[in-house]
């Protein structure tokens, strides 16, 4: 069990990198503290499993320092850095029984066969694989050998970190819920440090009490699943996370505030003056389709947009609006009465984020919340 | 709608029927026509029954080239399956030495039989040869003209020579066709390499370690090229295997009902013996 901290890491499969494109990974410097569920969460292509794959050692990064618990592992084998990683596709072993696929890791460490027999059985029960432990691994389902896969990472309850690079892409989508509770008691049972890759959010926020967010061979924002849609930090985890995700305007900045068409956005003393600091080459606000405020009628303050389309998914609605020629989701309640034609629609200042080259800016205090 | 009642179709079987007919069954047929008859021309035939078996079975020849010929394959076998795994298992996966490697490999393949005979046959000459001259000169007495060992194991050299690249080109597509995610998986359980090879690359190789064992050994069961050019199959009848002993008994003695009957029991002991490998290799696949 350990904590694992990533120095300054960089990593590109090219040997003479020319420029940041070249890199799988651009710098980061990242800590998973020992014990944590976390999920790293990102589209293909992202890095993500680069970024495990050096974690466990099976890669060794081209710049920076993997510590655990402080010590550096660099040159360490996935075999010295005792970790346990989980594959997207079932690996079994197709020689030997489901037990002896179980109690391969254990046997390798040089355990006792009574305590292996323990563990296996523990694990077994966990996965729901004891009935099937006398069976060759050749021959189970898809879902049940990545269950044995799973289980030989698991049963090994002394290692730094379990690693999951997407260990529920083969399964079916009822077991798939009942084995991320599974995973989520184990963790809670043994304590061990979990980092757990995905591409589906849903999957990351009901596993992980922390997520990462990767893009673009980064780590974009680390917070909470609800910190990170109250208050994405980057454009991409706003678009990303969500259904549908944030809606991202381009903006020009205007007195009191920034705009776009004929619209005005007022922003807060506090953010205007960070505004006015900061160098960047695009602005864009951004506001959540969850957050933005429907009017049951024509209000004042209310900004107009045309309707376009509604789509009904049953407990809700999406609206599709458009707002001086930018186009708008809007989440309407079940209990909402759907607008017809035109909507009066206004951003809650509080969720309204502007990020300047697609990063969030800030205000330094926080206190001033402008009102819209 | 009344059903139509005829047996068109089984004109459709007919090329089928045709084909094997001529390229299997017919030549098959002639051969049990010998074995089966007396046969001194058209007119002159007299039904033997199994009086041709029981006198190749009673053959010590037969007995002798037969029980070589057990001993020579299975040395073959036992030489050139781990030696062929051990070279797929060494060589370069990519870059410019893999192609090298394989473009190397595959040269004696390519060499006809004959003209692998003759290369060993001048390369092990005491007198001329480099080889058989090198080794007599560092004092290893060697001459496969006059001893029955040195000639026994320049065969089996040839053999390995010539063939162990199948093996091991058979061997290295077997393990190029392995993901690398099992060798991730094995270093994060902290397999032993030996643990790896027993638990991932021999599991993965058996289909193509099927075929490479069948071939060598159906193969080498027939050889009759390379010893033939080197030795004639002696000296004396050292390494005369089942092939020449047949060869000598329809050609050079022309009895040929006793060499279909032999012919015939050569083919039954290839097929059994080809069978028990297959059976004994796939066995276990069903739980």
């Amino acid at each position: 069990m350990a904590e694992i901290r990533l120095q300054n890491l960089a990593h590109s499969y090219s040997s003479a990198p020319s420029g940041p494109d070249d890199y799988a990974i651009r710098e980061m410097s990242h800590i998973w503290e020992q014990g944590g569920a976390y999920a790293l969460l990102g589209p293909s292509g992202c890095g993500k499993s680069t970024l495990l794959n050096i974690i466990s050692g099976l890669l060794s990064p081209s710049e920076g320092q993997v510590m655990f618990d402080s010590k550096v592992v660099n040159d360490l084998t996935p075999e010295k850095r005792n970790i346990a990683q989980v594959f997207q596709f079932p690996v079994v072993y197709d020689t030997m029984t489901v037990y002896d696929n179980l109690a391969f890791p254990l046997r390798n460490q040089g355990m006792d066969e009574k305590r292996i027999q323990a563990k296996v059985q523990e694990i077994a029960e966990v996965l729901d694989l004891q009935a099937v432990l006398k069976n060759k691994a050749k021959n189970l389902s898809a879902d049940e050998k990545q269950k044995v896969s799973m289980g030989r990472g698991l049963v090994r309850d002394d290692v730094s970190a379990i690693l999951f690079d997407e260990p529920l892409t083969v399964i079916d989508p009822h077991l798939k819920w009942k084995l991320r509770r599974k995973l989520k008691q184990i963790h809670e049972q043994f304590n061990i440090t979990m980092v757990y890759v995905t591409h589906d959010q849903l999957e990351a926020s009901t596993f992980a009490d922390k997520i990462a967010v990767m893009y673009g061979g980064q780590i974009v924002q680390f917070g909470t699943p609800r910190e990170l849609f109250e208050k994405p930090s980057h454009t991409f985890v706003g678009y990303f996370i969500g259904s549908p995700g944030m809606n991202l305007i381009e903006v020009t900045p205007q007195d009191g505030g920034v705009g776009f068409g004929d619209i005005h956005l007022p922003l807060s003393k506090g953010l205007q003056r960070k505004l006015a600091g900061t160098e960047w080459s695009s602005l864009k606000v951004g506001i959540r389709p969850e957050f933005i405020h429907v009017w049951d009628g024509p209000y004042d303050d209310a900004m107009c947009a045309d309707v376009t389309y509604v789509e009904d998914l049953g407990t809700y609605k999406i609206l599709t609006l458009n707002l001086a020629g930018q186009s708008l989701k809007v989440r309407l309640q079940e209990d909402k009465p759907v607008p017809q034609g035109q909507a009066w629609i206004s951003f809650p200042g509080q969720w309204l984020m502007l990020y300047a080259d697609e990063y969030l800016l800030q205000a330094d205090s926080d206190s001033e919340v402008p009102h819209a | 709608m009344r059903k139509v009642q005829n047996n068109k179709a089984w004109w459709l079987v007919l090329p089928v029927f045709l084909l094997v007919a001529f390229s299997a069954i017919i030549p098959m047929m002639t051969v049990v026509n010998y074995s089966l008859q007396d046969i001194f021309d058209q007119s002159n035939r007299y039904f033997v029954g199994t009086d041709w078996f029981r006198q190749v079975l009673q053959d010590p020849r037969l007995h002798d080239s037969l029980l070589r010929q057990f001993i020579y394959s299975g040395c073959v076998l036992l030489i050139e399956i781990p030696l062929g795994i051990a070279i797929a298992l060494t060589m370069p996966t990519k870059g410019r030495w893999s192609s090298l490697c394989l473009i190397v490999m595959t040269i004696p393949l390519l060499i006809p039989f004959n003209v692998v005979g003759t290369i060993w046959q001048i390369f092990g000459r005491a007198d001329i040869g480099l080889m058989g001259y090198a080794l007599n000169k560092v004092g290893i007495s060697y001459n496969y003209a006059a001893n029955a060992s040195d000639a026994w194991v320049t065969v089996l050299v040839i053999d390995v020579w010539h063939w162990t690249s199948l093996v091991a080109l058979l061997c290295y597509s077997g393990l190029r066709a392995i993901p690398d995610v099992y060798y991730q998986a094995a270093r994060i359980d902290r397999a032993s390499g030996w643990a790896v090879f027993r638990h991932i690359q021999l599991p993965k190789m058996k289909s193509v370690l099927l075929i490479a064992v069948m071939l060598r050994f159906m193969d080498s069961f027939m050889i009759y090229t390379e010893p033939f050019v080197l030795t004639g199959g002696g000296p004396g009848n050292s390494t005369t295997f089942l092939s020449q002993t047949l060869t000598t008994m329809a050609l050079g003695q022309f009895d040929l009902g006793p060499a279909a009957a032999f012919s015939l029991v050569y083919f039954l002991i290839i097929l059994l013996v080809s069978w028990v490998f297959y059976t004994a290799m796939t066995h276990g696949e069903k739980n």
